[in-house]
């Protein structure tokens, strides 16, 4: 079986993040950058299917600058087969679409049997890409994943809802989106790191995909942010160290405000 | 007139209340105003939807929408924006309302903001604000091109207000064949983990743990508060991945948004994750062992203490002094 997990390299999610004021994008440069957290959930999901089924190939997948390589080797530590680098300067700026597009034609070439993403990613926060990959690829899309299982030639998730979950499945092919509440992903072993250095990564560019650079990029985009500004900010209230009389200091609040 | 089209979501036959904020807004922003309502009852909603703000109901009662995932309902909305070719297209940011925008965007190859939280119409330049960086930096963005443009809103970015002066909306049965293609992610069973009293989103007293109640057992102690406050329990994400309590609890960002008169944050620092989907409400309380946890920076009152501690205490005060 043919596993292909998409991963992005995204700014420290618990840093500071910034917006360039010249290109009004997410700051990449001189902030700490990681493998998306949320990504780490789709590659153990993947791992997991691997061990029950030898012989399966994990392939990382990113579209990013060339220093996205260290998210895709943190994937290869992980356990993964191989890696796909999409970079290309012209590729800078891309909106969902586009990534989407571009990632659909790197996926293609490995003849997946399953396509495994986060529900979203920790910056850009659009969640549009999945649904954007299963149709470029023609698959399903079985999303918000908290249970994944493949058997019998079909994928099965508990697919959480506002309410609770449903339970889906769908013939493979098709393209799965993962939640934090699917798995724990392992921590890469020392062997796992030494091993990644050797793993093969594949690195395309957008010309090697058949996209053209009018096609892609900035120029392709077609959301343009126009200005922004911080955010309203609450205050701060009273702070007290709990001495024996919180719970009551508490209800005179609530009485206060007429809750109870 | 430009164009202003609302995806009426359905939950369990019902309009999705985000729908319903949206229409509230789509009337604000043109007087041509149409929803989509697609599946098992949907006729029956025209009335509501017109209430709201829909002088034109396009309808599709076919049970394929609730049986498969994303796939009828983009089909049959792509097939529609390419005959009426709309301004405009609101869909509530709710798991189905992503889906089907995110298959639209493609099918249609149209423009999409997503998470906006404020949206304006000068005449037909659009300008969403979006909240960026979990809500520390609002965004405005607009989309340039095509015609029909595509924009993901929040739920309670907008009251849902009934127009006094709504006459009976015209409803349109629309002709649609969901494809065998469409019909390919199979919903086999739907769990509804029901929880006690009101509903998160919608109680005036909401009670939230986190890490710091140890151990998923000690919910109990929330529960047992927020039911004598007639209050409903949230949780933070990172306790919801443990598992701890349902996904249907979680606060946050990729959570629920709540807007109650009190947020009772128990053992939650306050990542900003969390604080995405609480900061709206109009009084915080949060109870956390560390003093610098980065909830105390906004709560109107913080206690220094033990979780486990003050949250039974606070729970028997209570019950004395209601007697």
């Amino acid at each position: 079986m043919n596993i292909v997990v998409c991963v992005k390299q995204v700014p420290e999610p618990t840093g500071t993040n910034r917006i360039d004021p010249k290109t009004l994008r997410i700051t990449r440069e001189g902030v700490d950058v990681v493998l998306d957290p949320a990504d780490e959930f789709s590659i153990e999901a993947a791992l997991q299917i691997q061990e029950a089924n030898p012989g399966t190939n994990v392939v990382v997948v990113s579209m990013g600058p060339e220093r996205a390589l260290e998210a895709i080797r943190r994937g290869l530590a992980m356990g993964a087969t191989k890696g796909i680098l999409v970079s290309d300067p012209s590729l800078a700026g891309s909106d969902a679409l586009t990534t989407a597009k571009v990632l659909a034609a790197a996926i293609k070439r490995e003849s997946p049997d399953l396509v495994i993403t986060a529900t979203e990613s920790s910056d850009a926060y659009t969640g549009m890409v999945p649904g954007g990959i299963a149709h470029y690829l023609g698959l399903p899309l079985l999303s918000y994943a908290k249970k994944l299982t493949i058997s019998g030639g079909k994928a099965t998730i508990e697919r959480q809802t506002e309410t609770g979950f449903q339970r889906v499945e769908a013939q493979l092919p098709a393209v799965v989106t993962v939640t934090g509440s699917i798995n724990t992903p392992r921590y890469p072993a020392l062997k796992g790191i030494m091993q990644a250095k050797k793993k093969p990564v594949d690195q395309l560019t957008a010309a090697a995909l058949g996209f053209s650079p009018e096609q892609v990029g900035e120029k392709g985009a077609r959301e343009k942010v126009l200005g922004w500004a911080p955010a309203e900010q609450r205050k701060a209230g009273r702070v007290i160290k709990d001495d024996g009389t919180a719970a009551a200091q508490i209800a005179d609040f609530l009485a206060e405000l007429k809750i109870i | 007139m430009t164009k202003v089209w609302v995806y009426a979501e359905l939950t369990g036959g019902q309009v999705a209340r985000v729908s319903l904020e949206l229409l509230t807004k789509a009337r604000q922003l043109t007087a041509d105003v149409t929803a989509v309502v697609l599946g098992t009852g949907a006729s029956a909603q025209a009335a509501t939807l017109g209430q709201y703000g829909a002088k034109r109901v396009l309808v599709h009662e076919d049970a394929a929408y609730e049986q498969f995932l994303s796939e009828p309902a983009a089909d049959t909305i792509a097939a529609l924006i390419e005959q009426e070719k709309p301004d405009l297209l609101l869909i509530g940011t709710t798991y189905n309302g992503r889906d089907i925008a995110s298959r639209l965007n493609a099918q249609l190859n149209c423009g999409v903001i997503t998470d906006g939280a404020q949206l304006s119409l000068d005449g037909v330049q659009l300008k969403v604000q979006v909240p960026w960086y979990s809500a520390t930096t609002i965004v405005d963005v607009t989309l340039s091109g095509g015609v029909t443009r595509l924009v993901l809103i929040r739920p309670k970015s907008f009251a849902a207000e009934v127009d006094p002066n709504a006459a009976a909306p015209q409803v349109e049965q629309i002709q649609a064949q969901v494809s065998q293609q469409a019909r390919r992610a199979v919903v086999v069973e739907n769990v509804v983990q029901a929880s006690e009293g009101p509903k998160l989103e919608e109680a005036s007293v909401v009670v939230s743990g986190g890490r710091g109640l140890k151990q998923a057992e000690n919910f109990k102690l929330l529960h047992d508060l927020a039911s004598t406050l007639g209050g409903a329990v949230g949780a933070s994400r990172a306790v919801v991945d443990a598992g701890w309590v349902p996904y249907s609890y979680q606060v946050g960002q990729t959570g629920k948004t709540v807007k109650p008169s009190i947020y009772m944050a128990c053992g939650i620092s306050g990542a900003i994750q969390h604080t995405v989907g609480m900061k709206g409400a109009k009084y915080i309380i949060a109870i956390n062992t560390d003093p610098d946890a980065p909830i105390f920076k906004f709560a109107d009152l913080g206690i220094v203490g033990d979780v486990l501690k003050v949250v039974p205490a606070l729970n028997e005060e209570i019950k004395r002094r209601k007697g």
